[in-house]
């Protein structure tokens, strides 16, 4: 009778240890990598109807990334509170603009930030002081920046949209992506060639 | 025996649950990767502070970073204040707190208020952390020594010596209109100053 309740004590001691490294494993996952298929997230209704247009959404409403009518898009994890992704924003919307200036891209190459841990009155901090065009979304309760695999901020993700198929990442790396230029000439040769190219 | 096969379920559902009400940990900036001393999660506040809105703020001066001493006093009749508290440098959420506020100073300055940021390390540290912030443009004040003394006037010392993660905002009169002892392990909305900001006008 001893026996079996040590041997309980010891099984039940086994079994938590056990939910508490898989808890733990599962609160520090890891980034997607390239290669990987981008995890389908659910972001929230873009605030603005340019917004909505820009991404192509025909829908007010949370919506999946595969709804966006691009090729590719860029996705920003960022923090109105992280020093580097204020220091990086101007890079960012010289990258965004360049994108914009260009005809041949403006419709296939879309871009997105998610602000960590951010809610929407720091979000829209963030946006008015570098002014920035593109969609930026909330996450107040890091749930999307959970999925993501808790990174480090700011974290570009670059995910191919194109085919029915699942949405590769194709570009998953902490910190600065460097020259704008660079950037977008290496993404638009790891997407491949467009559609109706 | 089933029923302790029960318990045994019960206590593991248990410790499952307490795993997924875990507080979320900050997104940590690239800027501080590997200079940052993971404390892990601590208890939510450890101190009890007898200061309530409408008391008169405790007056204090305290050594800056940039060499002069600053006196809470030295706002009175001109701008509110609000004095940010924050653990200790190089923490998580501390390291992210400040840096936040440096950027939206403009919301401070339509709001007639300065900040002074306060925690109990000495100034060549309290330097070097908001040197690689790339600065900030409120005093950073030093309560190294006598330790703790104007956090402790406040009721935000911790039993470890740091200070709580706490905002109290004065009004030009220097009376207390709203104290925030926050959950050390969370960075307060900023939102939630601003709008106790926009009541003081």
């Amino acid at each position: 009778m001893r026996n079996r309740t040590v041997v309980l004590l010891i099984l039940s001691f086994v079994i938590s240890c056990f939910t508490l490294y898989a808890g733990a494993a599962r609160a520090s996952g890891l980034p997607p990598a390239e290669g990987d298929t981008f995890p389908e997230i659910l972001l929230p209704s873009p605030q603005k109807w340019s917004e909505r247009e820009y991404l192509g959404l025909d829908h007010v409403g949370p919506f999946k990334i595969s709804q966006v009518k691009a090729d590719t898009l860029i996705i920003e994890v960022f923090s109105m509170y992280c020093p580097y992704c204020q220091k990086e924003a101007p890079v960012v919307n010289e990258l965004h603009q360049m994108i914009l200036s260009r005809s041949d891209l403006r419709n296939k190459i879309k871009m997105i930030g998610i602000g960590a841990g951010n809610s929407q009155f720091e979000v829209n901090a963030f946006r008015n002081l570098y002014g920035i065009v593109f969609p930026l979304f909330p996450d107040p309760d890091f749930s999307l920046h959970k999925a993501l695999g808790d990174v480090r901020t700011p974290y570009f993700i670059v995910v191919n949209l194109k085919g029915s198929g699942s949405h590769k990442v194709i570009y998953s790396r902490v910190g600065s992506f460097g020259d704008p230029r660079q950037f977008l000439e290496s993404i638009s040769r790891k997407s491949g060639p467009r559609k109706g190219a | 025996m089933s029923r302790r096969i029960s318990y045994l379920i019960v206590l593991t559902i248990c410790v499952g649950c307490l795993l997924s009400m875990r507080t979320p940990l900050p997104a940590a900036s690239e800027q501080f990767r590997g200079k940052i001393f993971s404390t892990g999660e601590m208890p939510p506040v450890d101190s009890r502070t007898e200061l309530k809105p409408g008391d008169k703020a405790p007056d204090f001066t305290l050594p800056s970073i940039s060499g002069e001493s600053v006196s809470l006093s030295r706002f009175l009749g001109t701008k509110n204040v609000v004095i940010s508290f924050v653990p200790a440098a190089w923490t998580p959420v501390c390291s992210d707190q400040w840096p936040g506020y440096n950027v939206v100073k403009s919301m401070f300055d339509e709001r007639d208020t300065v900040m002074l940021g306060i925690t109990v390390d000495n100034i060549p540290t309290l330097y070097a952390w908001t040197e690689e912030m790339g600065g900030v443009w409120f005093p950073v004040l030093s309560d190294f020594w006598p330790h703790g003394a104007v956090a402790r006037k406040y009721g935000v010392l911790r039993s470890d010596g740091t200070t709580e993660r706490a905002l109290f905002v004065v009004d030009k009169q220097g009376m207390i209109r709203y104290i925030d002892v926050h959950n050390i392990n969370e960075r307060p909305k900023l939102e939630v100053l601003m709008q106790e900001l926009d009541s003081l006008k």
